[in-house]
């Protein structure tokens, strides 16, 4: 048997946000808007070494049968402002958010994030994601015009715009020397001209280069065209977890399609989502697990979920009784606005009759049908099992790590952070301690561009 | 004799362009929150209502058609919001008002990022509203060919604020319900669509960030920037009878009137001027600026703030020539001298920024009004 050295293990946590995951009527449920909550979900995955915080956004709140949607969480903060506010309170922790390329310009979010990877000395990082609904776009003066096939083309363009923001600045420009009288040493500083489909824009950056050179570039996404996307131009990607062989499957696909652009499978990280339920023994969380998922899936949310696939009101159904002998209304799916998972459904006949057959043969209600057909709970199991599951499926590349899910907010790290870890750095795969200070350091990432390591003259002077 | 309100503008070094050069100074720090959090914090110190970020979407410039390239004064410049927000955890007291140009930006995306300051600062949050006519900031965005009027800047700049102001008050204060009888996270009924509609927006809303600590964050911007809807405005007179007769033209219209003054303060008075000289030397010419300059001594600058109150002004927002230098003045000795004479506050009373300048917390133009 070969002797292969360990994988070190990359964990990184989730704040719970929009969505049926989030059990906000667990009594030990906290705010999700309070920046308390963020403090002390952000200092515990800091205390537990992880490599950074993932904040998701949202710009509409969901409707559904022309209805807000009220039975999940309701609500968010703006991503940028609380990651900025994060860097004061914590240190070492990545600071990873989810910003629109398709309702933004280039100029103003590059300027956000190298501010931010400024104000946090270099552990700002990017998830780029699209959109091209009219429902979203009805909030923004932009409205709705990206046509769907758009999506990946203005989102690659976006981004290497802002690369070219990024790089306008070398990082050796400012001097800032009183007794010359030098400033700058290049009077140019931050030229940029950029001519493209989507953007035709041109003129003076004005952030210098900052601590990272650029954010971390995270990318979500599992179709052809986001996973080329991700090969070519991203240094993480969120996906997520199936099975082993879907892990595994797709690790080798993504970390195979880097070769073509000139990179290595370490300038990659593959990163999938995961919840988790820990026990004092395994029997125990799977209990609390199966009750969590009642949490989770109530009735009504099994009823709504439904709805997604038949696109029609199923509300005078019972959730605890059959699935609807009815067919799926044919069509665009307008039932549900603002919802990705409405998306994954592209065949509702197909979709509605498997789920009859299953419901059959195990003679399950509607909510018993959601609950075994959506997504479960990745790792359930003691501590132990859960740092055994963890490590196992991180040394047969299925993948690098993975971005941990809690189901509750804001303590809902804080069992992980005391009894996995330790079992992960007793078996030496995670860190028992930051090793560096900024978030490529933590992902194993060179600074990108000409001048590596390059620091504005302010931050050299400042360390000295 | 009535107390005054007191701000601080922060943008860089200091207003002079060559204040960069001053022992102290610490332009090779402008770059990192240590910087800003230590600034704030002394602003904090000495009991000032608010500090303003300023902030643009485009390179310093000594010209207003072009970059002028030059590289001998501080260019470059973090995102105002951000900085805000980085220093907001450190500080308790003070209020942060960081510059938004609402000529490029979307409402939706400024509507959640000052309602999340207010909520991560728990109620201390203002805005600053700045519009840009400059053509080659707008060719940072390419969307649209300049110049265009002002006119058209300042009627796209209200509705701005209108967004933002309807966005805030998108959701009821008790929105949120958490009622686990009937599964229900939020009464979407205490949650509305704003439905504006104009020349420049059309946004449907409602926000996406629940309603902030204090409602409405203070919305401020220059005179001239806005058609009503701020709650304090700024102007620039050079003696009392200007500062009257911008009192007078604001009637009716903001809570506030702060008169903006650029001082260079020293307990020499001669040598505070001799310091301004010696900077315009540096600067290659002598400093101009839109508010007026005050060179002498912190007891100096009291009587004039208390001279000008009198003429009608709520408070100012003063304009360190030198942040290294002024800035300790102001908080060390101006604050001092106008407590000693009864002409500021002795500490902080209020916990929000509203509170602070004595504003209640505006109701819910959705929740109180009446019924139809």
């Amino acid at each position: 048997m070969s002797s292969k050295p360990l994988k070190r293990i990359h964990l990184a946590a989730h704040f719970p946000g929009v969505n049926n995951t989030t059990v906000w009527s667990d009594p030990a449920a906290g705010s999700h808007i309070d920046f308390d909550s963020y403090v002390h979900f952000a200092r515990t995955a800091e205390r537990a070494k992880f490599d950074f915080l993932f904040l998701a956004e949202g710009l509409r709140l969901r409707e559904q049968g022309g209805q807000l949607y009220d039975l999940d969480v309701v609500g968010r903060p703006d991503t940028f402002t609380v990651l900025a506010a994060l860097a004061a309170v914590t240190e070492h922790l990545g600071l990873t958010g989810t910003i629109n390329s398709t309702f933004n310009e280039p100029y103003e979010v590059a300027r956000q994030f190298a501010s931010l990877d400024h104000l946090s000395e270099g552990r700002a990082a990017w998830n780029v994601v699209t959109s091209w609904d009219a429902f979203t776009g009805e909030n923004f003066r932009r409205g709705g015009f990206l046509p769907r096939e758009d999506r990946y083309s203005r989102a690659q363009e976006f981004l290497a715009t802002a690369t070219e923001l990024f790089d306008s600045w070398d990082g050796t420009e400012i001097v800032a020397d009183p007794a010359a009288g030098t400033f700058l040493r290049d009077a140019r500083a931050g030229a940029f001209a950029h001519r493209g489909r989507h953007f035709d824009i041109e003129g003076r950056f004005n952030v210098p280069r900052s601590p990272q050179g650029r954010p971390v570039f995270f990318q979500a996404g599992d179709s052809d065209e986001g996973r080329e996307f991700a090969a070519s131009t991203a240094d993480a990607i969120f996906g997520r977890y199936g099975t082993l062989d879907e892990g595994r499957a797709f690790y080798a696909d993504v970390k195979g399609r880097l070769a073509t652009y000139g990179r290595t499978h370490e300038q990659l990280k593959i990163l999938p989502a995961a919840t988790f339920v820990l026990g004092d023994t395994d029997a125990e969380a799977h209990e609390l697990a199966h009750e969590v998922r009642r949490l989770q899936v109530s009735g009504q949310t099994a009823i709504k979920y439904l709805e997604h696939v038949w696109n029609r009101d199923l509300s005078s159904y019972d959730p605890d009784g059959p699935l609807p002998e009815v067919d799926p209304e044919a069509g665009e799916n307008t039932i549900a606005l603002g919802r990705a998972s409405v998306r994954q459904f592209s065949d509702p006949l197909a979709t509605a009759r498997e789920w009859r057959e299953l419901a059959r043969a195990k003679n399950l209600s509607i909510r018993e049908l959601v609950i075994a057909t959506t997504a479960r709970q990745t790792f359930v199991g003691s501590a132990s099992t859960v740092a055994a599951s963890i490590n196992d499926l991180v040394q047969a590349d299925a993948a690098d790590g993975f971005v941990l899910v809690p189901h509750l907010t804001p303590g809902g790290l804080d069992a992980f952070a005391d009894t996995v870890v330790p079992l992960l750095q007793e078996r030496g795969v995670f860190r028992a301690d930051y090793e560096g200070s900024t978030l490529r350091d933590h992902l194993g990432l060179a600074v990108p561009g000409g001048q590596a390591g390059a620091r504005p003259a302010g931050r050299r002077a400042a360390a000295s | 004799m009535s107390t005054l309100h007191l701000a601080v503008a922060l943008d860089g070094t200091g207003r002079h362009p060559a204040s960069w050069r001053e022992p102290g100074a610490r332009p090779g720090e402008l770059f990192t929150a240590r910087y800003w959090a230590d600034v704030v914090a002394e602003a904090e110190a000495g009991l000032l209502d608010f500090v303003t970020f300023e902030d643009g979407l485009a390179l310093q410039s000594s010209s207003p058609v072009a970059p002028d390239d030059r590289t001998d004064r501080v260019r470059g410049r973090l995102d105002a919001v951000l900085t805000a927000a980085r220093v907001a955890p450190l500080t308790r007291h003070i209020g942060l008002v960081p510059t938004v140009t609402a000529t490029h930006t979307e409402p939706f995306h400024v509507s959640k990022a000052i309602a999340t300051l207010d909520h991560v600062s728990k109620g201390r949050a203002g805005l600053l509203v700045r519009v840009s006519g400059l053509p080659y900031e707008a060719r940072h965005f390419g969307r649209r060919s300049f110049p265009v009027p002002v006119g058209e800047l300042t009627e796209e700049a209200t509705d701005h604020v209108e967004v933002v102001r309807r966005l805030w008050d998108s959701w009821e204060d008790d929105a949120e319900i958490r009622d686990v009888a009937t599964g229900r996270f939020v009464d979407r009924a205490k949650l509305h669509h704003i439905d504006f509609e104009g020349p420049h927006f059309s946004v449907r809303g409602p926000s996406i960030t629940p309603r902030p600590p204090q409602g409405q964050p203070l919305v401020t911007a220059p005179s001239g920037v806005l058609h009503g809807s701020a709650d304090l405005l700024y102007v620039t007179p050079r003696d009392a009878d200007e500062a009257r007769s911008a009192v007078a033209r604001a009637a009716g219209g903001p809570a506030h009137v702060f008169g903006d003054l650029t001082v260079f303060l020293d307990e020499d008075g001669p040598a505070a001027a001799g310091r301004l000289a010696r900077l315009d030397e540096l600067a290659g010419g002598p400093y101009d600026d839109d508010a007026a300059t005050f060179t002498g001594t912190p007891a100096q600058l009291a009587d004039l703030l208390q001279d000008w109150r009198e003429a009608g002004l709520s408070g100012f927002r003063l304009r360190p020539g030198t942040i290294a230098d002024d800035l300790p003045a102001i908080t060390r000795a101006l604050v001092p001298e106008l407590r000693r004479r009864g002409a500021f506050r002795p500490g902080y009373g209020a916990g929000t920024l509203r509170g602070l300048l004595g504003l209640d917390r505006p109701g819910n133009r959705y929740s109180d009004r009446p019924a139809a």
